[in-house]
């Protein structure tokens, strides 16, 4: 039960809106960090919690792509494939990955670890190609890096080439002042 | 290096600066909603954006301080913002880096807009796939309220303002003002039959102003030097202020670039991200994000500005300018975009949800080599019933690409059926009647 879990969490966030039902999204998020995707119980509870019918909530999941109604695996990787990421060469990513991974978009690893999808713009064509896993964003990919995402996300769970705060170009020193 | 002076990206713009409190106040942060808070009367202040000629920077560029003058003047009940920052416009990136570089400007607009609406509620509704940006914000909104800023009673003044961060979930759609809304409601982001507007029958059907976070960020820079200053800025009467144009696509230096409105796609192009990443000339470009008609190179010297592009042909939309190399294939990029336009229809109205699945059937069938001349025919006709029969303006974005490849590269298209048709080696009038049976 995400009640028995999260309930001061579950508190703070049906304190943000006025109406209960505008919880819906960051409860349904708080679903799916415990499991991965939101599952029907999870869906059932938030429904009762939010004085909706499970259809209410389920029509809500449905919309939206950020939500997983099926379990992924461990790293979901997307690969964005919008033309501006495509016109940068996104195809060849999804081609490495798939040579790498055995996978094409839509597949995970036997073992779990991977899911692959080709997906919509993320708003990064600047620094195309690139791609979401999980929460964070890989920018201007190469070979290179992939290998040493795949092989990070492997071993530690975690690759330092991940994204921080977003601005490109990169602001440099202009002569004269400090 | 910049020849025109920054505002929005002046501070992220200092190698090192991370956008904390303490550094927003350094350079002279919060200075403005001090200045104006309790001291200028909310009318004042949308009186001023209004003379500023500040427009939405979000898309469709709707006079900020007039869309703020539409709501009713003596409700007494709740009023709501939102910060819309869902930018999800393939070819757009602006809004993810003001935010995660310089969140309290975006903070210090809400408060603002805020104050000079009545609202004591702000919503940043932000695209669920920015994580990092929306803990960016949490962070800088606990630090504006521990310093005052945000909560009862804001700098001692009477005005409470609570700001919260909303993600959304991934659904193009819910760009859009009134599908935002929706989805900020908790359901599914299905755009409203507009009237009523937002501004009468907004948020939980009260009165209601959402705001692109670009516009917003620039709140404090007009209320600080100036409605006049701001006004003097760009391309008056009409495009005033500065933009940040998101370059991509095949240039030597994508990114974000803030000029004045009203310089020129070859000044931005050639001079800013630095011209072709190669030795292949440009082919063609898009000037406002997906939803923005294809250009061709002889518009590269159209301002940028809402009314140039718009009497070139296509609109200024987002800011997205993406460009193309010569040897780029355009039924190929009008095709992925009709791809991302299919994947993002909400499925609300008939023309735009049967409509974008036919396209992209009839243009994969083009690309695969299996079109027949009838195909060009069926495209421009769906394209005439989509536009403007929708409730949003997703019909009228959709059919960009397509009738202005077509229009500009009609010939590509050509050849793409007559190489199907040759290697059917049958005569061209039989194809069709051949497949349809």
């Amino acid at each position: 039960m995400l009640t028995d879990k999260y309930g001061k969490e579950i508190d703070e966030i049906l304190s943000r809106y006025p109406v209960k039902r505008s919880a819906l999204i960051p409860l349904l998020y708080l679903a799916q960090r415990e499991q991965g995707y939101v599952t029907e119980a999870a869906m059932k509870e938030i429904a009762q919690l939010l004085k909706l019918t499970p259809p209410q909530v389920y029509e809500t999941v449905t919309f939206y792509t950020v939500l997983n109604l099926k379990p992924v695996g461990k790293f979901h990787m997307q690969v964005c494939k919008s033309l501006m990421c495509a016109l940068a060469g996104s195809d060849t990513v999804i081609g490495w990955i798939k040579t790498k991974l055995g996978i094409a978009p839509g597949e995970s690893t036997p073992d779990g670890l991977f899911t692959l999808s080709a997906v919509e713009c993320l708003a990064s064509c600047g620094t195309a190609p690139m791609m979401q896993i999980n929460d964070d964003y890989y920018e201007q990919l190469t070979e290179q890096k992939v290998e040493k995402i795949l092989g990070d996300l492997r071993t530690t769970g975690t690759s330092d080439l991940k994204s921080g705060p977003y601005m490109w170009p990169l602001p440099v020193a202009v002569k004269g002042e400090k | 290096m910049p020849k025109h002076e920054l505002l929005l990206l002046k501070n992220m713009s200092q190698p090192g600066y991370t956008g904390s409190l303490a550094e927003y106040e350094a350079t002279g942060g919060y200075q403005a909603l001090r200045a104006t808070l309790g001291k200028t009367a909310p009318a004042d202040v949308t009186a001023a954006v209004r003379k500023s000629g500040l427009r939405g920077r979000g898309g469709a560029g709707f006079p900020t301080g007039v869309k703020w003058g539409f709501l009713p003047k003596d409700y007494q009940g709740p009023r709501y913002l939102c910060c819309n920052a869902d930018e999800s416009e393939p070819g757009t990136f602006k809004d993810r880096q003001l935010m995660e570089r310089d969140p309290h400007q975006v903070l210090e607009g809400i408060l603002l807009a805020c104050y000079a609406i009545g609202a004591e509620s702000a919503y940043i509704y932000i695209r669920g796939e920015m994580v990092l940006g929306s803990k960016i914000l949490e962070r800088a909104i606990g630090e504006a309220r521990a310093a005052g800023y945000i909560g009862k009673s804001i700098l001692g003044t009477g005005t409470n303002v609570d700001v919260w961060v909303h993600r959304g979930a991934g659904a193009y759609i819910c760009g859009e003002e009134t599908a935002l809304l929706e989805s900020l409601e908790g359901k599914r982001g299905l755009p409203r039959i507009k009237p009523p507007f937002p501004a009468t029958h907004g948020l939980y059907n009260k009165p209601t102003v959402v705001n692109n976070v670009e516009t917003l960020a620039n709140l404090p820079h007009i209320l600080t030097r100036g409605a006049e200053w701001f006004a003097a800025i760009g391309s008056p009467p009409k495009s005033t202020g500065t933009r940040v144009f998101c370059v991509s696509g095949h240039v030597q230096r994508p990114g974000n670039y803030e000029v004045p409105m009203g310089v020129t796609f070859r000044e931005l192009v050639y001079e800013h991200a630095g011209g072709m990443r190669s030795d292949k000339p440009i082919k063609a470009f898009i000037p406002g994000g997906a939803s923005a008609p294809f250009l061709t190179p002889s518009h590269l010297d159209v301002k940028l500005d809402f009314e140039s592009v718009a009497a070139a042909g296509s609109m200024l939309g987002s800011g997205g300018v993406t460009v193309m190399e010569e040897g780029t294939s355009m039924v190929w990029a009008a095709l992925r975009l009709m791809e991302f336009f299919y994947h993002e229809s909400c499925g609300k109205c008939s023309p735009c949800r049967e409509g974008s699945s036919w396209l992209v059937q009839t243009m994969r069938r083009i690309m695969a080599k299996r079109g027949r001349m009838q195909d060009l025919e069926t495209l421009s006709d769906l394209c005439k019933n989509i536009a403007g029969r929708t409730v949003c303006a997703f019909g009228d974005a959709e059919v960009a690409p397509i009738q202005s490849t077509l229009k500009y590269w009609r010939e590509e298209y050509v050849s793409l059926i007559r190489e199907a048709e040759a290697a059917d080696l049958i005569m061209p009038e039989t194809v069709g009647a051949r497949r349809e049976s």
